[in-house]
């Protein structure tokens, strides 16, 4: 008999209490949890919750974005920045050109882009209450290693289209068939006295730009 | 309105005074109170540690003795939640078990007329203030069963906030546990002895005449922890301050 | 290098009493655990529906219990779907020897891993050095336990027994044993050894070519696993490398996508004390062109079905690893985690252990009475596991014996050794409690001699005398009393 067979045999012996013929799915389950905790103002605690975690939240509209998207990089001192293959081209159009563009694709290595100072992506969904942005490796967000290597982060949520209140709600706004990233502020870690500190092995830098009218 | 006396075991046998402080007490407010003498023992003791067998002919024995009651009434939060948390589990399982098929029924009998003293003053009698006098300062230990197994809220403080004279010290930690858990104070007695003198410390710290529970057998462990360091600071029962009056003082 | 071993350590009480008297360990894990323990209370104070999403949590977990075959069955075909290659391992052996074997095919000799709580229990590292692989923890807590030859005390910060200025040592002391030294003139502000860690890693995780990885959740409808984290390790580990290999029991799958919206909320904020943890990675089989191109997961049993087939202790499997009951917990923090002698300490590990191993040694038989039963741990566990009712259960187990499961096979255990004394002394006292006659009588002997009684017990009460007085022994038990000045009249309305 191979493990498989050990194993489902041992379980179904252990359930010799469960009638046969149960069939879970018709047996309620009490979902008596909310759907929303009905925040007033859903992108304003976003940006508070996502400030709580020490990323760095912006504002702009779309005629503003480019500039501040250069701002950015520059504050930071980039001279090279990842771009995914469908980042909408104006997003960089301010940002001068001695700052190298590395594309995203399969040559794109680690080791390669560990000498890239910044990367620039949309997001699939950003979910106000918990403050956490989730990429879903769409044509704005690209590969996921380019959005873990580099070490400064700048992740452009459109607003209010991209924002929902709860986790219930954006776990059916996403395909799970796709890799997903959720991401909560900067890395950080409390493995030390059990106690916060931001900046371990994830971009230490987070700005999130609120994109609105 | 047929009211019986659970004393328990640890109070018939070493804290008595207790026992006539809720008998005072009950009857001051106009409650006759009887004590049927059949009565022994929960079976905490033997059931938390692994023989709940030996806890069957304590169950039935309960019931039979507090047979016709309308409430039976303990100052004891850990052996009211003996009875209303683990009675029924121990029938269930003896019915699993293909054994005593009619424990089940017995041990749910007596669930719902089962309260723990601050229970049946605040929520069938309806009363915060009985009247008591109590010059003391005084401070809370809310013991773990009392307070997380029956859910007694704030109604020991709401009983000792009423109390004339009495002036009511906070207790840093309060609700950590003073380290007693029965047989665990023997079998651990390093992590008990450790709690035990944490827990001393904040109650030394408040600076209390006396520490004031619900349940005499972690007063043992506190009392006799108090005791030995030398700390001046008296166990006292809830029901104890309860009874006192400018008259009888407890 | 593989670090410590829980074998051949003594019972709880032993270790427990050692614990008390280490200052410093005691100082590190107080400061610890309140720390988090008030900040949790805030996190989930933010939630008004906390109640209800701890009681669904529970429903599910239950459900995925009580159907575990379909769901794995379900799970296995959803993850090969997807890409992914699915093994089975009914013992730690089985496990260890299944990893070794997909490692060494790669070619590699050196893997990364995350955190993970089963391939700790399955000791898994040893297991590949044995076979000339080197694995590299790589979550700061695990590399401090691992530099310093040490064990895991605590299941979401396993180095909670080091304080900042041992990391530092260690750190400085070791790290170039592994692989790149700290910096010179390290501090102990934790951001300068988050920054160490950081430095230190970055060359392995670019280079790193076989990741190994536990899972937080895996979804059987979809075949998605799920890896909850902080530091940014985890993404490293289960995207960059070409090779993943999930080690994960079989009590972590849950029935639907859906029913992530329940433990997405119920772990960070029982765990870090966070509204949502800074990284959560999804992944569904393999990718084309993102992550590894080559994804297997790895069932794991070792016990788990022993554990599902007593219907009172199978509660003890919906845990999912947050540590809330370990941080509350007034043992664990005198005791601290290594007592416990496996990767799970604290209230859970109490329940979990003699249930995964057994209660034949005497450590095992000592855990499920590390604890004084307050109750703390069952009301912070996110999906209310009554663990004091489980602690009961298996006190039983160990004294009583009876029908278990142990291998996969039902068999009738053995009362442990060392409690006839005790058993004896419980059945007198049930005897004496049953004859209230003879409870009196024994009172008013007691009453009698009271003047004789020792400050200091002698025999087994000398482990309560010890540190606390007994209280003295009253004149007339309340029940004479009563008798003296009621009469009969207790037993008027009979």
């Amino acid at each position: 008999m191979n493990a498989r067979e050990v194993v489902l045999g041992r379980v179904r012996r252990a359930l010799a209490d469960v009638p046969r013929g149960e069939e879970p799915e018709r047996e309620p389950l009490e979902r008596g949890y909310l759907e929303s905790h009905q925040p007033a103002d859903p992108v304003e605690l976003l940006a508070e919750n996502l400030a709580d975690y020490r990323a760095l939240v912006h504002r702009a509209t779309a005629g503003e974005l480019p500039g501040l998207v250069a701002r950015l990089l520059a504050e930071r001192g980039a001279s090279s920045v990842v771009v995914p293959a469908g980042l909408p081209p104006g997003w960089l159009a301010e940002v001068p050109d001695e700052v190298r563009r590395v594309a995203d694709e399969e040559a794109a290595t680690a080791r390669l882009l560990d000498g890239v100072d910044s990367v620039v992506t949309g997001c699939a969904v950003a979910i106000a209450e918990t403050g956490t942005v989730v990429l879903d490796a769409g044509p704005d967000q690209g590969r996921r290693r380019i959005t873990l290597v580099p070490d400064h982060h700048v992740c452009v949520v459109a607003v209010p289209e991209r924002v929902v209140d709860s986790v219930p709600l954006a776990l059916r706004r996403l395909d799970p068939s796709r890799p997903l990233t959720w991401i909560s502020g900067p890395s950080a870690t409390s493995d030390i006295e059990l106690d916060r500190v931001e900046g371990v092995h994830g971009p230490r830098r987070l700005d999130v730009v609120l994109l609105g009218a | 309105m047929r009211v019986a006396l659970f004393v328990t075991c640890v109070n018939d046998t070493l804290f008595p005074r207790t026992g006539q402080a809720v008998v005072a007490l009950l009857e001051r407010l106009g409650v006759a109170v009887d004590f049927p003498e059949e009565q022994s023992c929960c079976g905490q003791p033997q059931f938390n540690t692994g023989y709940r067998r030996e806890t069957e002919p304590l169950v039935r024995r309960y019931a039979r003795a507090f047979h016709g009651y309308d409430y039976i009434v303990t100052p004891s939060g850990s052996c009211a939640a003996m009875v209303r948390d683990n009675y029924p589990r121990i029938g269930a399982r003896a019915m699993s078990e293909g054994r005593d098929r009619g424990l089940a029924s017995v041990a749910e009998s007596v669930v719902p007329r089962t309260l723990e003293l601050t229970e049946f003053l605040v929520d069938v009698l309806g009363v915060t203030d009985v009247g008591a006098y109590y010059p003391h300062s005084v401070t809370y230990h809310p013991t773990c069963h009392g307070l997380r197994m029956l859910g007694l809220g704030d109604r020991p403080r709401r009983l000792l906030e009423a109390v004339r004279g009495l002036t009511l010290l906070d207790l840093p930690g309060a609700e950590e546990c003073c380290g007693f858990g029965g047989t665990f104070a023997v079998k651990n007695e390093a992590v008990s002895a450790a709690m035990g003198a944490d827990k001393a410390r904040h109650i030394v710290g408040t600076g209390a005449e006396a520490v004031c529970t619900v349940d005499n057998s972690c007063q043992t462990h506190i009392g006799g922890t108090l005791s030995r360091l030398g700390a001046g600071v008296r166990p006292v029962h809830l029901a104890e301050i309860l009874a006192s009056t400018e008259e009888t003082q407890w | 290098m593989s670090g410590g071993t829980y074998l051949g350590m003594p019972a709880f009480p032993e270790a427990a009493r050692a614990a008390t008297r280490d200052e410093r360990l005691r100082g590190n894990l107080r400061h610890a655990t309140h720390t988090i323990r008030d900040k949790r209370a805030r996190a989930v104070a933010e939630l008004p529906d906390w109640a209800e999403l701890r009681a669904a949590g529970a429903a599910i977990k239950d459900r995925t219990l009580r159907h575990l075959d379909g769901y794995l069955e379900r799970l296995e075909e959803a993850v090969t779907a997807a890409g992914g290659q699915v093994h089975w391992a009914a013992d730690a052996a089985q496990a260890n020897e299944i990893v070794t074997r997909l490692v060494l095919r790669t070619g590699e000799r050196e893997v990364v891993k995350v955190k993970s709580m089963a391939t700790q229990e399955l000791g898994l590292n040893a297991a590949l050095e044995r076979a000339g692989v080197r694995a590299y923890e790589t979550d700061l807590a695990e590399l401090i336990v691992q530099l310093g030859d040490d064990l895991p005390s605590h299941i979401l910060v396993p180095a909670i027994h080091r304080n900042r200025r041992e990391i530092r040592d260690i750190f400085a002391e070791r790290m170039g044993d592994w692989g790149r030294p700290a910096p010179e003139g390290l501090t102990d502000e934790p951001a300068d050894l988050a920054e160490a860690a950081r430095l230190h890693l970055r060359q392995k995780f670019l280079d790193a070519k076989v990741g190994i990885s536990g899972a937080n959740f895996m979804v059987a409808e979809t075949g998605t696993m799920v890896v909850v984290e902080s530091e940014g390790n985890g993404r490293m580990c289960l995207t960059l490398p070409e090779t993943l290999i999930s080690v994960v029991g079989i009590e972590k799958v849950v029935p639907t996508w859906r029913d992530l919206e329940v433990f997405l909320q119920l772990l960070p904020r029982s765990s870090t004390a966070e509204r949502m943890n800074p990284y959560t990675s999804m992944w569904t089989g393999t990718s084309d062109g993102d992550g590894p191109s080559t994804f297997h997961l790895v069932l794991v049993d070792n016990g788990r079905t022993d554990t599902l087939a007593d219907e009172v202790g199978r509660q003890a499997l919906r845990c999912i690893r947050c540590s809330a009951c370990l941080n509350v917990c007034p043992v664990y923090e005198r005791a601290g985690g290594h007592a416990y002698g496996s990767a799970y300490p604290g209230p859970i590990g109490a329940i979990l252990t003699p249930q995964l191993r057994g209660v034949d040694t005497a450590l095992d038989a000592s855990l499920p009475y590390a604890s004084s039963l307050c109750g703390a741990c069952y009301e912070v566990c996110p999906v209310a596991i009554d663990i004091p009712e489980v602690l009961v259960r298996l006190r039983e187990r160990v004294v009583e014996g009876g029908e278990a499961t142990v291998g996969g096979t039902r068999v009738r255990i053995r009362p442990a050794r060392g409690h006839a004394a005790e058993r004896a002394a419980m059945r007198a006292a049930r005897w004496a409690l049953d004859h209230p006659g003879a409870l009196r009588a024994g009172q008013r002997v007691a009453g009698r001699m009271r003047r004789l009684q020792p400050r200091r017990l002698p025999g087994p009460g000398a482990a309560w005398s010890r540190t606390r007085d007994v209280p003295p022994l009253p004149p007339e038990s309340f029940r004479s009393w009563w008798r003296r000045t009621r009469g009969e009249s207790g037993e008027a309305g009979r």
